[in-house]
């Protein structure tokens, strides 16, 4: 059986363990392509036009799948670690595809449950419960992927930890390739700020990374920072965020700024983006504070790529007179 | 101490009855004014949801009355409210405001931290008095709570237009009087009488619909235009699945709006078996009741943007071919004005009386 993984929201963090796992059960793993025109339209076609880019391409994704996979793969991501959650919108993803499966004649979907909220060892539970009714593996068979996925996904992790972004070791990421690169000398460091899946998807961000590093930017983002060390900047508010995603992004800030390890900061958010839209304003407050300039940049299905291009090189123009100056 | 709080629908009635009560001097913000939006919307940020962009113009007015202690409801996600205080308190200090911020984070999460939140604003009180006042407030706000609720329906009915907002207002004054927990019930009593003398044409042929969506929608009259009003004014019985006491005093049975928690995520998990924060579930699960009791139609009612509300909207489709009903969806912002709400609402009038035509016919 062929089942099929959409390129899209949280591919862009657990790929490995997902691809070794389902493997590991015996399926033949097939990943959508890279989000394209076709792609993104279709998904802005059918997805509630209130919802933010990223989710709408999301359909798109499973559209993309549908003629040559058997199942398509939607976990229900609820939470990742104690007393915290997700987006809404990873928690409701399966059942908003299941309202238009039939419609889009979407082949069945694989729609396991992972909630680490009241215990943070269910997770291989919930996976070895999928594993055996679904497939009928043993226990042991299910023990045996799970442990191969965690060693695939701790190495993934490693590696960017070493400083390689996600689309340099995730298969087939060719929109985000930079052709050039000004000399060391004329680098600014750049925190590039958001979800994987908002930086990274090269078609939806208009080549961002690669317009960055072209222009001078020596990129800074958060993947290359261990988790635990985001997790713990991030504990100097009033109250803890309890959306752990956001709370890296808030961690990132937070380790950058207060490690002066940027020159200026790039935020990216999906337009009207639930989380984002709160954590913006304690962003926004933290690099006032540490006097780092910061440019948001909202995407939607609409971006231009000139307004893009003119906004970000403006903004390092203005980057590269300030140390000049100084 | 001058204790202020956002507004949310007819709360500030039962809020009145607590402060004093707690010996605190209330700074009521002045009612919710299309100013006190463009104030929120100014100092928010763009893509946050209207709801707290009106608590942070509610926020301002009432520091600018005085206020010196805001107060604002917490919570644990995984929707965007429970963390609105932070970045509230954030948004207000950076605009220079001096206060004391105070989140009262819900009963379950520690009874203690419950307690010392209104302790703060409340010297000497002790946990024994803290329950007693409260159950006296709540007491009193769940009266004002069926008091609404009857008068969405009456106002259906009545022979003279207008008849059922006097008679309201007029029920709500006996009860903001009432003292002692027999005072409450008996002004409850009366008040009740009130909106059932209103005069009646038991003949009309009204439509009936349910209206469901995210709480604030729902409980804020100034955040939909009115809504309830407009509907009742057009002869349409009304049905809702969120109340004020229902809300704040989370509990099993949903005493106001009647459904039980636990039937409405049953009617829901065909279609949405996953708390998705926020009313997601109690829209599914709702529109399904309605449904199912053969109302002619369902509004629902979300702020732009809304998370848990955008994942029922996305699903809506499906119960809706399922259960054969119509449902319309609006979406408010600070962009959203009151005229285009009612040719919205008229149009979908017009639809559920043809298809009661049809469906008569068919009969
Ligand atoms: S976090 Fe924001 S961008 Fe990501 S799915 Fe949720 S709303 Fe969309
Ligand atoms: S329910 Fe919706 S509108 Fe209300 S706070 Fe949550 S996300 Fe915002």
């Amino acid at each position: 059986m062929r089942v099929g993984i959409p390129r899209s929201l949280l591919y862009y963090k657990y790929l490995p363990f997902w691809k070794t796992f389902l493997t590991r059960l015996g399926l033949d793993v097939e990943t959508s392509p890279m989000t394209n025109k076709q792609i993104l339209s279709w998904g802005v076609k059918v997805a509630e036009n209130e919802l933010c880019v990223p989710v709408k391409a999301f359909y798109g994704h499973c559209m993309a799948l549908r003629e040559t996979s058997d199942a398509i793969f939607v976990p229900r991501v609820v939470s990742v670690e104690e007393r915290a959650y997700t987006c809404p919108k990873f928690l409701g993803l399966p059942d908003m595809i299941a309202a238009v499966a039939e419609q889009l004649e979407l082949p069945p979907l694989l729609t396991p449950k992972l909630n680490q909220r009241e215990k943070p060892s269910e997770f291989k539970w919930q996976l070895i419960n999928f594993a055996r009714e679904q497939f009928g593996l043993s226990r042991l068979e299910a023990v045996a992927a799970i442990e191969e996925a965690r060693v695939a996904q701790r190495r993934y992790q490693e590696s960017l930890v070493r400083g390689h972004k996600p689309v340099d070791l995730l298969p087939a990421s060719r929109l985000n390739r930079t052709r050039f690169r000004p000399p060391g000398e004329k680098r600014k460091r750049i925190g590039l700020l958001g979800h994987p899946y908002n930086i990274y998807d090269g078609y939806i961000t208009q080549n961002l990374i690669a317009r960055l590093e072209e222009m001078g930017a020596e990129l800074v983002v958060p993947e290359m920072t261990d988790h635990h060390v985001l997790m713990d900047a991030a504990t100097d508010v009033p109250k803890q965020l309890y959306w752990t995603y956001e709370k890296e992004i808030m961690g990132a800030i937070n380790h950058w700024t207060g490690n002066r390890m940027i020159d200026g900061v790039v935020y990216v958010l999906a337009f009207a983006c639930g989380p984002d839209s709160l954590i913006q304003v304690l962003i926004e407050h933290r690099a006032k504070t540490y006097n780092v300039p910061m440019m948001s940049l909202t995407i939607d299905e609409h971006s231009g790529e000139a307004g893009l291009v003119t906004r970000i090189e403006a903004f390092i123009d203005m980057l590269m007179r300030k140390k000049t100056a100084a | 101490m001058r204790v202020s709080t956002p507004h949310l629908g007819n709360l500030h009635l039962t809020l009145e009855d607590l402060f004093r009560r707690l010996g605190c001097e209330y700074v009521k913000p002045p009612p919710t004014s299309t100013k006190t939006l463009q104030l929120g919307a100014k100092h928010s940020p763009e893509f946050a949801c209207l709801p707290l962009k009106i608590n942070v113009g509610n926020f301002i007015e009432a520091l600018e009355l005085g206020a010196d202690t805001l107060i604002m409801a917490g919570g644990h996600g995984p929707c965007r409210f429970g963390y609105y205080g932070i970045v509230e308190e954030r948004i207000l200090r950076d605009l220079g405001y001096d206060f004391e911020f105070l989140m009262l984070e819900p009963f379950g999460d520690g009874k203690r931290a419950f307690y010392r939140t209104f302790a703060a604003i409340s010297p000497g009180l002790t946990v024994r008095k803290l329950w007693k006042i409260l159950k006296v407030s709540f007491s009193k706000g769940r009266a004002y709570d069926r008091l609404s609720k009857r008068s969405l329906q009456v106002r259906a009915y009545e022979a003279n237009q207008g008849d059922t907002n006097r008679a309201l207002k007029a029920a709500e004054e006996l009860l903001l009087l009432a003292d002692s927990p027999e005072e409450i019930e008996a002004a409850e009593v009366e008040a009740l009488g009130l909106i059932e003398a209103v005069q009646q044409d038991p003949e009309r042929d009204v439509l009936k619909v349910g209206i469901v969506g995210e709480f604030y929608l729902l409980l804020e009259p100034f955040s939909n235009f009115g809504i309830e009003e407009v509907l009742g004014n057009m002869g349409v019985y009304l049905e809702r699945t969120v109340w004020v006491t229902d809300w704040i005093a989370p509990n099993r049975n949903n005493y106001i709006y009647g459904y039980p928690k636990k039937l409405v995520k049953q009617k829901a998990a065909p279609y949405l078996d996953q708390n998705v924060g926020g009313e997601g579930q109690e829209t599914i699960g709702g529109i399904v009741l309605f449904a199912e009791r053969g109302f002619d139609g369902i509004i629902q009612l979300l702020p732009f943007g809304c998370m848990p509300e955008n994942i029922a909207t996305s699903i809506i489709p499906k119960v809706q071919r399922d259960h054969d009903i119509p449902v319309l969806t609006l979406a408010f912002d600070e962009q959203s004005g009151r005229a285009g709400m009612i040719t919205r609402v008229e149009a979908f009038y017009d639809l559920l009386r043809a298809r009661r035509g049809s469906r008569a016919a068919i009969a």
